[in-house]
């Protein structure tokens, strides 16, 4: 189609989404109502599960199940992403190129929230069932606090400490974790995925049953993840930045 | 302005879908993809809100309580933002390939796949 | 009140059982070798068979419910996602194994697999589509189906080196993504109007509901993303690019269980859902209408191809508005057709897709026009690919020509008597096609056909394997599993008998919440009418192989005679050329009609609502 043609088309099909979803939201509970029942009863649940933090029940606990494909869907897409930016069979492996001078303040400052990320990141993800956080967030707290290495260092210094292999193998553990903690379940209590630990005393550390077991396995998968994804943009960065001069990308105000 | 929150949330929905559809590089689209599912993000959160209520954390001051926000709406905005990140990861990998191959990343150039 | 079956286990295994094979073969995939990885693979996908076929085996007496963590319902109400099998469900399930084992057999030993990487993603992607058929929960069906989605982009631009590979997987990646948060966008008005996400709960509370708009377009919205997948037409345009250039055994899982399973998800959620609300005949009159125009749209582009795998493509996505059709009469009769029908086409097509890879991998294109008579010394090639596309035609006793039968049977039931019609003529259209490219290649009869620019030529695909000279066993043994899999599924009547009860209990509204919330066992459900062979299917069935067979001589010498009869053929030749336009491979315009198509389907439930 032309670009006018879609644009006339698109105004047409924008108008016509947006009037039906503004009737539809009209009919909608007003902003901060109290009709919330699904709630009513996943709170009482949560306390009665030792959980503090009633999210991350919902999340392990009581719709584990939905956790465990999202992190199978992180996982997954970290092993498309991989497989996606593969080097081809010409492209070697260039080195990276020298970089330039960092200055002092930034890697100060690299040196100090370093360690104080990582520790961040840690908490986030152990006490995720007693404050807000959990596996995920820690998870990528983790994962980019380990690359203030690049941004306050050199790309050789975070290649060096990130052994992408190993993060391989984290991904996996936390993956099938999860899913074996599941069997675990049917074993014991006949269900998959029950959350079949003491629940503790609520507040405290070890509370909540599986809860923070899942947390911890959740976070060892999203940290290790993101680490290997983000490893191999570095190296297509890496690539590309010895071919930029080829690619064409329309400049502003570029006429075509 | 009892309803503010839900029409920002369809906004942004249309905003993220024109975006897409007038882009000239393809990493432009997936931004507006992210932001069309920033919408849902709003919308979620929106409907789980309630007037005056605490978060739905408990501890030493905070005594367990029916009346606080949502928490179910949260698990889905996390979950959902979780999907946003793994598919704007594979969204972008697919577009570096593309510039390696086709040398443009303009949709309007890229006219392998026609009929 | 029972929920503690044993058999209700074996749903969430037969989802994890993949997911801890993935991550494995991720762990150590670098480590062993090629013929391990294979057995491992292979293996997990036969157990997962295996599960499935037990699971099928127990939804005999009713559904199987599983509600994961052990939170079972207190006077049905309960906060945790419920799996409910019923026979469709785990017969799709089934299906998706069945296949998946048949496209890794076929996939040994010859396709790059980048450490284990594609066998990690194909299970991943197994796990993703067997949730969405087994579960009860419509957030938890939105996960699964992010899932399916993730995975099939990056299965979809696996040749990277080939540059039409990611763009298809660009525009897939784009258009479905946007689709699926179209669908959470519904899911998030209807919680906000239920307060529940679980399909049994929120239909109970909708079954009390008074209508207002915020159904009719929670409805819509929910399933725009499933339609995305499904491919009805507007939203159809991404199928033909990432079928063009996905590898062949991620084509196979794609035509054989994929989409249909957006059809799946679409019917799920509306019986039980929105069936309580919702009047039957507008749902009914607004999915015939895109129904009948995604065949047609389907067909016409499908004679239009030379690229084998974009006209295969486009086949599907005609047969897609076929079952459309079927399942929107909204019965059991219909579903139990939809079923069959999805059966059939199940195995001509992903039989079809495979004979396409062997073409690719021998020849080095999947152009008809340039392997115009190269095909003549593969014999066993030939043979297979004439059955699979007699069987696409709708000959008799195949599955697919049932599974018409049926359908054609219920919707004239209903008093569409365009439904036979449009089931004969769609299916002659795209198995005319098939056959005539299989002429063309096999035979080497009729014409070279000319250059034309508008086309995409299927030159350009990679090769997927190092050239091979003879078709491998493991490919062979594939490809005939599946053709005579269609074939006996035609003939042995206890598989369409027990699909038939299943779609009876599919449509049972009221049946599946009782058993999901209550526990209450289900009674016995008698079959549809219909569901046996008749005469009239039988005609009919055969008329649409003679008119295959028609279509493919006409479309051999199509060049001929359009010179013959230009003044008479050329608005046809207009709007024929008009339409391929309309696909141009750029994913604004995709996005812009999934805008159109929201539009067209809120217009066509909501409108005759108002009064």
């Amino acid at each position: 189609m032309s670009r006018t043609a879609r644009m006339w088309l698109l105004g047409l099909g924008l108008i016509g989404v947006g009037v039906c979803y503004a009737l539809a939201a009209l009919d909608l509970p007003s902003f901060g109502s109290t009709f919330h029942p699904y709630r009513d009863m996943a709170v009482p649940a949560a306390v009665a599960h030792g959980a503090a933090n009633a999210v991350t029940s919902i999340v392990f606990d009581q719709r584990g199940l939905d956790t465990l494909v999202e992190e199978i869907i992180l996982f997954g897409s970290v092993i498309g992403a991989v497989a996606l930016l593969r080097p081809s069979r010409e492209e070697q492996e260039h080195g990276p190129s020298p970089m330039g001078r960092v200055l002092e303040p930034t890697r100060l400052l690299g040196y100090v929230m370093l360690p104080t990320t990582l520790v961040i990141g840690v908490d986030v993800v152990t006490h995720g069932h007693l404050t807000p956080g959990g596996g995920f967030q820690g998870g990528v707290i983790l994962a980019t606090g380990l690359h203030l290495l690049y941004v306050a260092g050199s790309y050789q210094a975070l290649d060096r400490l990130r052994p992408v292999a190993l993060f391989e193998h984290g991904e996996a553990i936390g993956a099938a974790g999860f899913a074996i903690l599941g069997i675990a379940g049917i074993l014991t209590s006949a269900a998959y995925l029950t959350n079949m630990l003491s629940y503790g005393t609520l507040g405290q550390m070890f509370s909540a049953g599986t809860v923070p077991i899942l947390n911890a396995i959740v976070g060892v998968e999203v940290a290790s993840g993101v680490i290997v994804l983000l490893a191999r943009f570095f190296d297509q960065a890496v690539l590309l930045g010895h071919q930029r001069e080829s690619i064409s990308v329309p400049q502003p105000g570029e006429l075509r | 302005m009892s309803h503010y929150a839900y029409f920002v949330a369809g906004a942004l929905v249309l905003v993220g879908g024109f975006g897409i559809a007038r882009s000239r590089n393809l990493v432009h689209a997936t931004i507006c993809l992210s932001i069309a599912q920033a919408g849902t993000y709003v919308l979620l959160m929106a409907v789980g809100y309630q007037t005056n209520a605490p978060a739905p954390v408990f501890g030493s001051t905070a005594k367990p309580t029916k009346q606080v926000v949502d928490p179910v709406v949260q698990s889905l905005c996390l979950t959902d933002i979780v999907v946003s990140a793994t598919v704007t990861a594979l969204l972008l990998a697919l577009s570096i390939q593309i510039a390696k191959r086709h040398d443009t990343v303009d949709p309007d150039e890229l006219v392998a796949l026609q009929g | 009140m029972n929920f503690h079956s044993g058999a209700a286990q074996l749903a969430p295994l037969a989802i994890v059982i993949p997911i801890i094979a993935a991550a494995v073969l991720l762990s150590v995939g670098r480590w062993l070798p090629r013929t391990l990885i294979d057995v491992l693979a292979t293996g997990t996908a036969a157990a997962t068979v295996g599960l499935d076929a037990a699971l099928f085996a127990h939804t005999a007496g009713g559904r199987v419910v599983t509600w994961a963590s052990n939170w079972t319902p207190k006077h049905g109400h309960s906060v945790g996602i419920v799996l409910v099998a019923d026979r469709v469900g785990s017969g799709a399930a089934l299906l998706a194994g069945a296949l998946m084992l048949c496209a890794l057999v076929f996939s040994w030993r010859y396709f790059d697999s980048v450490e284990a990487h594609f066998h990690a993603l194909m299970l991943l992607f197994l796990a993703g589509m067997t949730g969405f058929a087994l579960t009860g929960d419509l957030f938890d069906m939105f996960v699964f189906f992010e899932l399916m989605g993730a995975v099939a982009y990056a299965l979809t631009g696996f040749k990277v080196e080939d540059p039409t590979s990611v763009q298809g997987a660009l525009n897939f990646g784009i258009v479905n993504s946007f689709g699926a948060y179209l669908t959470l966008m519904g899911i998030g008005l209807i919680y906000a109007h239920t307060g529940q996400l679980g399909l049994a709960q929120i239909g109970q509370v909708l079954d009390r509901s008074p209508l207002d708009a915020l159904v009719v377009i929670a409805f819509v919205l929910v399933v725009t993303g499933w339609l995305v997948k499904a491919a009805m037409v507007p939203f159809h345009f991404w199928l033909a690019d990432a079928h063009a250039v996905a590898p062949t055994p991620v084509c196979v899982m794609f035509s054989g269980i994929m989409v249909e399973l957006g059809v799946y998800g679409v019917f799920r959620v509306y019986w039980t859902t929105f069936s309580g609300i919702l009047p039957p005949d507008d749902i009914r009159r607004a999915l015939l209408v895109l129904g009948i125009l995604t065949a047609v749209v389907g067909a016409v582009m499908c004679l239009m191809q030379r690229h084998l795998k974009r006209l295969l493509a486009y086949s599907t996505i005609a047969h897609v508005g076929l079952f459309i059709c079927a399942a929107a009469t909204l019965d059991d009769s219909g579903t139990a057709g939809a079923a069959v029908y999805v059966l059939g086409h199940a195995g001509a097509k992903s039989a079809l897709f495979l004979l396409a890879g062997v073409i690719l991998a021998r020849y080095g294109s999947v152009d008809e026009a340039t392997l115009h008579g190269k095909g003549r010394d593969a014999k066993a090639t030939a043979v297979l690919f004439a059955v699979a596309g007699l069987a696409l035609s709708g000959l008799p006793p195949f599955a697919t020509s049932l599974g018409k039968a049926i359908g054609e049977d219920a919707l004239l039931a209903r008093g569409y008597w365009i439904g036979p019609v449009l089931f004969v003529a769609v299916s002659a259209l795209t198995g005319g096609a098939v056959l005539r490219a299989g002429a063309r290649i096999f035979l080497g009869l009729g014409p070279v056909p000319a250059e034309d620019q508008q086309q995409t030529s299927g030159d350009q695909e990679e090769r997927e394997t190092q050239s091979l000279p003879r078709m491998p066993a493991t490919m062979m043994l594939a490809i005939v599993t599946l053709v005579a899999g269609c074939l006996v599924c035609g003939i042995y009547s206890p598989i369409t008998h027990a699909l038939g009860r299943g779609a009876t209990r599919f449509v049972d509204h009221a049946g599946y919440a009782q058993q999901a919330l209550f526990g209450r066992a289900a009674h016995s459900v008698a079959l549809p009418t219909g569901i046996d062979w008749t005469t009239l299917g039988v005609a009919l069935g055969l008329t649409s192989t003679v008119l295959a067979l028609l279509v493919a001589a006409l479309g051999l010498y199509a060049e001929k005679i359009r010179r013959a009869a230009e003044r008479v053929l050329d608005p046809f030749a207009m709007v024929g050329s008009g339409l391929r336009r309309l696909h141009s491979g750029h994913v604004g315009d995709y996005i812009t009609w999934v805008f159109i198509g929201v539009t067209a389907l809120a217009a066509l439930v909501g409108i005759p609502l108002r009064q």
